[in-house]
């Protein structure tokens, strides 16, 4: 697999790529500063494929994912759908919703309490003026596996369990026939026994339905369980992407290291030092060097980059299918 | 549709039902209902002439007796008539200068919430104006440039007392707006309109319907405040019975029935619509709600 070569266009998925970010960037202003959330990122969710974004809190992964729902406008870069660039104009946008979805971390937050289950699941058809409302309310909530449909209608999002809210918004997101389903911590805010489900459900609906997606989580383990590929955020750029098994059993990236080390089943854990990072003053050179840990260890220095990793840019990884990683050290050392 | 249809049957049972158990609700609602119903049928009993002095054939001053339930004024007419004559103009000032202000507030309090950057701004600073214009006074002026009408005195107790509902409907949209479903609204396509009359108003209408309530009771209170001091539709109402009373010293004169009796039908009628304000809230708040209910 040669992913050297890879410019920012092209992908080397062997799916048809539906959702892109090219170089994107979204920027805010905050207190005075310019806050880089997004800076630089090449993402690509393919075909019928289950991309998860991994990164801790504050790193950018929401604005991210509001940025390709269009609900953030990119300060630069674009989000390329079906190999078109998404365009911002009312109606476009209004077009574009009913390709791509998106499934919130609170399900209890996503419904409004004034609303019926029906309600909650028509809103989409009714705002795109689909016709035969009822069928195609049944069929969501069915498919999202509220079943049957009728004993769940009249109910308010307060009668019923987490699990069931998130599936309801599942199904509301399901009801416009989307091809890509952006979530953003889908399961964060559910127990245990109900995260299974709900990702079995994922999984059910890109079998049967070929539906995409992208998952932003903080959690690891759910990247394993449910993801074809990873691609592992810090401060605004992705720093590490490739196949699932590849990134999780054999990361490359010290950051990624530094996050699977303090798995359980991990045998040494690596806990980061230095401050935690700030949008507002992404540091030069790599964007991690401050709290890196094979820098610190003076591994770097061995392999002689740890003067470019303090001083010198890193390019912005493309967007490609194979592994690979933002990294001088795991460059250098292969 | 018939799902929609049972669905919205099933709500209105529900709501009924919860509404009666609000007992201080539904004592707020007779009140308002018997009060409302008195006002239109006034008509088939009695006319103007009740509030004619030249007519007037009573004693003058009368206290409480079989022929006149609720004594005389000083032209000799009866208060019992009078009051009832007088709801009309009274309800109808309370509900329609309410509902101005209502309506003025409502939309501006949710534009300036839901709309950010200038025309927030442009919004904030009208009501802000409008805010330390001394009501009062501002409806006195209004009410003599425009002339004594029924109209000019909605209007002037309308204009001047919208910008605290839009301040208070602003500050819930923005409450409102923050919550994750406005998000998920967006991300289906919704638009402006869609987010602000299926999200922002069922939302804030709770509050809207308590400070309608309570807006309808000031703007009564208002009204008698004003034609108190002078300036009233030229017609028989709550406010102008109160400033007769001033007037001819019904207090010095040991008529408590002069003020007494259109005093309390003006804190009878304030009261219901509080009581019926609260009750509203509690049964279409669907958190206050009982589980199970």
């Amino acid at each position: 697999m040669t992913e050297t070569e890879a410019p920012a266009e092209t992908v080397a998925t062997d799916r048809r790529t539906l959702l892109e970010a090219r170089d994107l960037r979204v920027e805010f202003a905050s207190r005075g500063r310019r806050a880089r959330a997004v800076d630089g990122v090449n993402l690509a969710v393919g075909e019928g494929e289950i991309v998860a974004l991994v990164g801790e809190s504050g790193c950018g992964k929401t604005t991210l994912a509001r940025t390709l729902l269009g609900l953030e406008r990119p300060t630069a870069g674009t989000v390329h759908f079906d190999g078109e660039p998404l365009k911002y104009g009312s109606k476009a946008l209004k077009n574009y919703r009913k390709q791509v979805q998106l499934v919130l971390q609170d399900p209890t937050g996503s419904l409004n309490p004034r609303h019926t289950v029906y309600e909650a699941v028509a809103e989409g058809p009714r705002i795109h003026g689909l016709p035969d409302e009822e069928e195609i309310v049944n069929s969501a909530l069915s498919r999202a596996g509220l079943r049957p449909p009728e004993r769940f209608l009249l109910r308010y999002p307060h009668e019923l369990s987490g699990g069931q809210r998130q599936r309801v918004v599942i199904a509301g997101a399901l009801a416009l026939n989307p091809k890509v389903l952006i979530a953003d911590e889908p399961v964060a805010s559910l127990d245990a026994s109900v995260r299974g489900e709900i990702l079995a459900l994922m999984l059910k609906l890109r079998d049967e339905l070929g539906l995409s997606a992208l998952v932003v989580t903080h959690d690891l383990g759910l990247a394993w369980n449910i993801a074809d590929r990873v691609a592992v955020m810090y401060l605004g750029r992705i720093v590490e992407s490739g196949p699932v098994e590849q990134v999780l059993t054999a990361p490359r990236h010290p950051y990624t290291q530094a996050l699977l080390s303090v798995l359980p089943e991990s045998p040494e854990r690596v806990v980061l030092t230095g401050e935690p990072p700030d949008p507002t003053r992404i540091p030069g050179g790599c964007r991690f060097h401050a709290r890196c840990q094979v820098l610190a260890s003076g591994k770097a220095a061995e392999a002689g980059v740890d003067a470019r990793c303090r001083g010198e840019l890193l390019d912005i990884l493309p967007a490609s299918a194979g592994a690979q990683a933002a990294c001088y050290y795991a460059d250098a050392t292969g | 549709m018939s799902v929609a249809s049972a669905r919205r049957r099933q709500a209105l049972s529900r709501f009924w039902k919860d509404f009666g158990r609000q007992r201080t609700g539904v004592v707020g609602l007779a009140i308002l209902v018997g009060a409302a119903v008195l006002a239109v049928i006034a008509p088939l009993f009695i006319d103007e002439s009740v509030t004619n002095v030249v007519t007037a054939g009573g004693p003058k001053m009368a206290p409480p007796s079989l022929d006149y339930p609720f004594g005389t004024d000083e032209s000799g007419r009866s208060i019992l008539l009078m009051v009832w004559w007088g709801s009309r103009t009274s309800l109808l000032i309370g509900f329609l200068a309410a509902l101005v202000s209502m309506l003025i507030g409502t939309v501006l309090g949710i534009a300036a919430g839901h709309f950010r950057g200038w025309i927030s701004a442009v919004i904030l600073r009208v009501t802000d104006w409008f805010l330390v214009l001394p009501s009062l006074v501002t409806a006195l002026v209004l009410a003599a440039i425009m002339g004594g009408s029924t109209f000019t005195i909605i209007m002037a107790i309308g204009v001047t007392t919208w910008p605290s509902t839009a301040r208070l409907i602003r500050a819930q949209t923005l409450a409102v707006e923050a919550r994750p479903y406005i998000e998920r609204s967006k991300a289906l396509g919704a638009g402006h309109w869609h987010v602000t009359t299926r999200h922002v108003l069922p939302n804030v209408a709770p509050l809207l319907l308590a400070s309608t309530t309570l807006e309808v009771a000031s703007a009564i209170v208002t009204e008698s405040t004003l034609a108190f001091l002078g300036v009233s539709a030229n017609k028989t109402s709550w406010g102008t019975m109160l400033r007769g009373s001033y007037d001819w010293g019904a207090a010095t004169a040991g008529a408590w029935w002069y003020i007494l009796i259109p005093g309390l039908c003006i804190v009878a009628v304030v009261m219901a619509f509080t009581l019926c304000g609260r009750a509203l809230e509690a049964v279409l708040n669907p958190r206050l709600r009982k589980a199970g209910a």
